[in-house]
């Protein structure tokens, strides 16, 4: 033991502290070394210099503040002797880092210490440095270091080697001076100038293009491609030798350096090609480091550009590795299969079943790994299994996983599902395991697509009916299955829709009502729940007149309820059942079927602008569903089929809004003209009676959906009335009074009569028609824009969109500033192409953009009243 | 706090699991001697294995000086470890992959230590009776 830097004190010192048992008796003995170290710095004690540095660091270990002993290091590091030096620079690394100021001061010191005579102080600088320089410190002293490049020992070089790698890392413009002595320094044979230099060039290249391409050269590169084959093929050295490998270090930066220079480049690639299949086959892997040169290999061959035969020998390392029974290894070759499925699935699918294995390993961290990978794998073919194995293995699996695993297979099944039954299915099971982790976007879009399998009603409730018998604290399948059981009550009740693989069940309607009470009553079901139950129970009270009674009794209990969404839905549904028996059945009738373009649409969160042209972009949803291909736009056009109005244009609040009300939601297209009473319009829509109403122009807000709150997140019936406080009082007055609004009667001329296509109050687009000759499915379009108001419009642009089976085409406009009060016009040429002329009638999607006093203004419109024959 | 965090993930894993995490975004790698852990922070780019062998190169290095190094030698001679350490990393990157040359270095350095002490300790001797 050398007895000099450790003197007894500060041995004596560390078993003090050893010794405390308690971290205040620990604090005492530190705050009286502190006050000793103080006292001696103050004095300018040179004697204990070295060794009140040395107990500092180990202060400074146990993480107390040790800023004062910052200047002491710097005196340390000026004094003249090898071992001040020795422990100032330690210090200096341990105690400052390069933010510090203080650091500034060392430069000088530093500088001469570079030029010293003694190599070894030398190479403290040039190690201090190394770990802590600056960016301004850097580029004083990089020309030092890079004399240093030279320097006749090797030591010094090595670490001049290291040291200009975090200078060109601080400052990358120096990078270019170091070229050249970095490429002396490939040249070396002592190995640890070998091993810094090459770390030298792999990172000068990653910083500068220049070095980049210098290195590149045929010259430089065979020299690498030498100097690795000669250590691969060196015989036994003593020194070097780990596990039977010369120098497995020396190895693996060859392949890095390899790799960097190859990467985008194909005949720096063919150059390496020999040497990484020699590498890759011939390495032993039975220890770690013959398998860490492999895997290094592999991420090399992965890396530069396509060699076939290569990378079929990297995947089928990566696939023993697989099977390793060590499982750092498992992990590292899991790891390397992500990037590797990029360039090669197929052979990556090979070893499908073993990741699958993975999946269910012990260690977490391959855990995770195994999932992501599985999660690449997945394709249409092997969905099926796949998800089995994942399902069954999320019934075992420990909590902090069940989220990641849930959230994956959810993904999964929505976009490799071949049929919706199967997609129902797995949902369920998923729901029933981990219900609770599911997210509510993917509940919501399993109820969009149980709405459009309309052969799989029946089955689906009677499915979730069984499964929630089972499974009542998961939350989110509770809601899909009462939601199906208001919706579908019937079938479940009169085994509608049965399918041949179903076990029979009997289900009174007293069962199903049951199990909505027990939703609402459960201690853990909440607000949302018990409010979506609250709708189920009204859609049920029609469908099973006999249980009318006991429902109204549940509904009524919650009449004191202390959130103001339950006790509203109480006393209105209560309202209703009791009073108005008669239009209780069509309040409640089935729902019409939600659109899953529209919705699939929305959840990609944009609903594509009007456009002026009629191609849309067609949406992939592979959900076995029949896709209807077009842009969601283009089917909220397609008003031939039904009269359903168009849906709003908010977010997730579409499917909330169809969730917890049972109506359709009314589409809330600011600016049209003539509007009856907000309330009356959107009651129309919600007994689905009379055709789409205009709407109104003054609550662009959503009628319906008017809360962003994901908690109340279902849409209130309140919202029927335009304002809040109406509630049940003024529903009633509407439900009695309400008149069938019914649009315009067309004007049916022979020839085609011009239409007032959309007016407002401050905007008239009048529509003008004539025939080409010869092409009865063309029309010409004169649009004429008029300003109602009275101020100008500037930037005033048009816009249109069509169904699919129009086409549409807009000429330039005369203009785009609109002068006030109809002193003038602008005018706009359409033609427009009906594919189903004669079939079907025109439609078109308006959206006018102007500038008034320097506000944007928006006006959108539909216009529905083309002349039929056109 | 690093120190916190870190322990509180790494000592919590069983022995049979892999030796590495996943850590903000970086990679940790972790070798356990008897009760003590080593553990290295790495980029998401580099070899975890290669880093189990440069542990495995330090401490065998720590063996040879010490002879047979145990946690105690560690503790007090913290100093001296971080000086062999110098020898083998600098900026995080491999210095020496020969053990004997780093062995040797550290003995010259010593040994400098050695001799300034010495005339160190003879010159106040010297000072000591001039000034009696």
């Amino acid at each position: 033991m050398n007895p000099f830097s450790s003197g007894t004190r500060l041995r004596d010192m560390i078993r003090s502290i050893r010794a405390c048992k308690t971290a205040a008796e620990e604090r005492a003995v530190v705050r009286k070394e502190c006050a000793a170290i103080r006292a001696a710095i103050n004095e300018n004690d040179q004697d204990y210099r070295h060794r009140n540095l040395a107990k500092l660091m180990f202060i400074h270990m146990l993480g107390y503040p040790t800023h004062f002993g910052q200047m002491e290091c710097l005196k340390s590091i000026a004094s003249a002797g090898f071992p001040e030096k020795r422990i100032g620079y330690l210090g200096l690394m341990l105690l400052l880092d390069e933010r510090q100021e203080v650091l500034m001061l060392v430069t000088n010191s530093l500088k001469q210490d570079l030029n010293h005579t003694n190599q070894y102080i030398v190479g403290l600088a040039l190690c201090a440095l190394g770990n802590i320089c600056s960016a301004e410190m850097a580029r004083d002293l990089a020309p030092e270091v890079e004399r240093l490049l030279q320097f006749r020992d090797p030591n010094i070089r090595k670490k001049a080697a290291l040291c200009s790698i975090r200078i060109i890392k601080k400052v990358p413009d120096l990078a270019e001076n170091f070229i050249n002595p970095a490429a002396a320094l490939l040249k070396e044979k002592h190995h640890g100038v070998l091993i810094t230099g090459i770390q030298l060039v792999t990172d000068l290249c990653k910083v500068s293009t220049e070095a980049l391409e210098f290195f590149r050269k045929p010259k430089c590169l065979d020299g690498l491609v030498k100097t690795l084959r000669d250590v691969v093929n060196s015989p036994y050295a003593p020194e070097y030798d780990i596990a039977g490998i010369t120098d497995p270090f020396l190895h693996i930066r060859l392949l890095k350096l390899l790799r960097v220079l190859g990467q985008g480049d194909a005949d720096a690639s063919d150059c390496m090609n020999d040497i990484l299949a020699q590498v890759a086959t011939k390495t032993e892997s039975n220890k770690n480091a013959g398998n860490a040169i492999l895997y290094e290999c592999v991420e090399t061959i992965m890396s530069i550009e396509d060699n076939g035969g290569l990378r079929v020998l990297a995947i089928n390392i990566l696939g023993r590795f697989l099977s390793n029974r060590d499982n750092n290894i498992r992990y590292v070759a899991l790891n390397m299969l992500m990037k590797a499925i990029t360039v090669d699935a197929q052979a990556v699918q090979r070893h499908r079943a073993t990741i699958l294995e993975c999946v269910k390993d012990l260690d977490a961290s391959i855990r995770k790994r195994a999932l992501e990978l599985v999660c690449l794998l997945v394709n249409e073919s092997n969905v099926k299994p796949l998800t089995k194995e994942l399902i069954d293995y999320l019934e075992i699996s420990d909590q902090e996983f069940k989220g990641d695993l849930t959230a994956k297979i959810c993904s999964m099944v929505e976009k490799f599902s071949p049929d919706k039954i199967w997609y129902i299915d797995q949902m369920l099971k998923v729901l029933s395991e981990a219900g609770n982790f599911v997210k509510d976007e993917v509940w919501h879009a399993l109820i969009v697509v149980i709405s459009n399998a309309s052969d799989l009603h029946g089955y689906t409730v009677r499915a979730l009916y069984r499964a929630v018998q089972t499974s009542i604290e998961q939350e989110s399948l509770v809601r899909v299955a009462i939601w199906c059981i208001g919706e579908y009550g019937d079938m479940l009740v009169n085994n509608g829709g049965v399918l041949n693989i179903e076990d029979p069940i009997t289900v009174t309607e007293s069962d199903a009502v049951d199990v909505v009470e027990i939703a609402i009553k459960h201690h853990s079901s909440d607000i949302t729940t018990k409010a979506m139950a609250m709708v189920a129970l009204l859609k049920l009270s029609s469908r099973f007149p006999s249980c009318s009674e006991r429902i109204r009794d549940i509904i009524v209990q919650n009449k004191g309820s202390l959130v103001l969404e339950l006790q509203q839905r109480s006393i209105e549904f209560n309202s209703i059942v009791e009073k108005h028996q008669n239009i209780r059945s069509t309040l409640v009738e089935r729902m019409p079927v939600l659109d899953e373009a529209t919705f699939s649409g929305r959840r990609a969160g944009s609903l594509p602008a009007t456009v002026s042209t009629s191609s849309g972009t067609s949406l992939n949803l592979p959900n076995g569903v029949a896709k209807p291909a077009a842009a969601p736009l283009v089917d909220l056009l397609d008003l031939s089929s039904d009269d359903a109005p168009v849906p709003s244009s908010s977010g997730n609040d579409f499917l909330q809004d169809l969730l917890g009300v049972d109506i359709s939601p009314a589409s809330v297209q600011p600016g049209t003209s003539q509007a009856p009473k907000a309330g009356t319009d959107v009651l129309l829509d919600l007994l689905s009676i009379g055709s789409p109403p205009v709407q109104n122009n003054s609550t662009p807000s959503d009628i319906l959906s008017s809360s962003q709150d994901n908690k109340s997140s279902v849409a209130k019936l309140d919202g029927l009335s335009p304002t809040p406080s109406g509630g049940a009082a003024s529903m009633i007055d509407l439900l009695d009074g309400f008149v069938p609004n019914s649009p315009k009667p067309e004007d049916n001329g022979p020839a085609y009569p011009s239409i007032v296509a959309f007016e407002s109050s401050s905007l008239r687009l009048t529509f003008n028609f004539s025939k080409p000759p010869g092409n009865p499915q063309t029309t010409l379009i004169q649009a004429t824009f008029t300003n109602l108001s009275p101020n100008v419009y500037t930037d005033f642009v048009f816009q249109a969109a069509v169904p699919k089976f129009l086409q549409l085409h807009l000429d330039p406009a005369s203009g785009n500033t609109l002068p006030a009060s109809g002193n003038g016009s602008i005018t706009q040429t359409l033609r427009v192409t009906n594919s189903q002329h004669g079939k079907k009638p025109l439609v078109m999607r308006t959206r006018i953009a102007y500038k008034l006093n320097n506000r944007d203004v928006l006006e959108e419109g539909q216009i529905n009243n083309f002349p039929r024959d056109l | 706090m690093v120190i916190r965090e870190l322990s509180g993930v790494i000592l919590t894993r069983g022995p049979k699991l892999c030796n590495f995490v996943e850590w903000r975004g970086y990679k940790v790698v972790y070798k356990r001697y008897a009760s003590l852990y080593f553990c290295m922070c790495i980029d998401q780019e580099d070899n975890e294995l290669e880093i189990l062998e440069i542990i495995h190169h330090y401490v065998e290095i720590l063996d040879r000086y010490f002879g047979s190094v145990c946690e105690l030698d560690l503790i007090f001679n913290f100093h001296k470890a971080y000086y062999i350490l110098d020898e083998i990393l600098i900026a995080g990157e491999l210095q020496e992959s020969s053990k004997k040359t780093v062995a040797r270095l550290i003995a010259a350095q010593d040994s400098l230590v050695e001799t300034a002490k010495e005339q160190a300790s003879s010159i106040s001797n010297i000072i000591a009776q001039a000034t009696k």
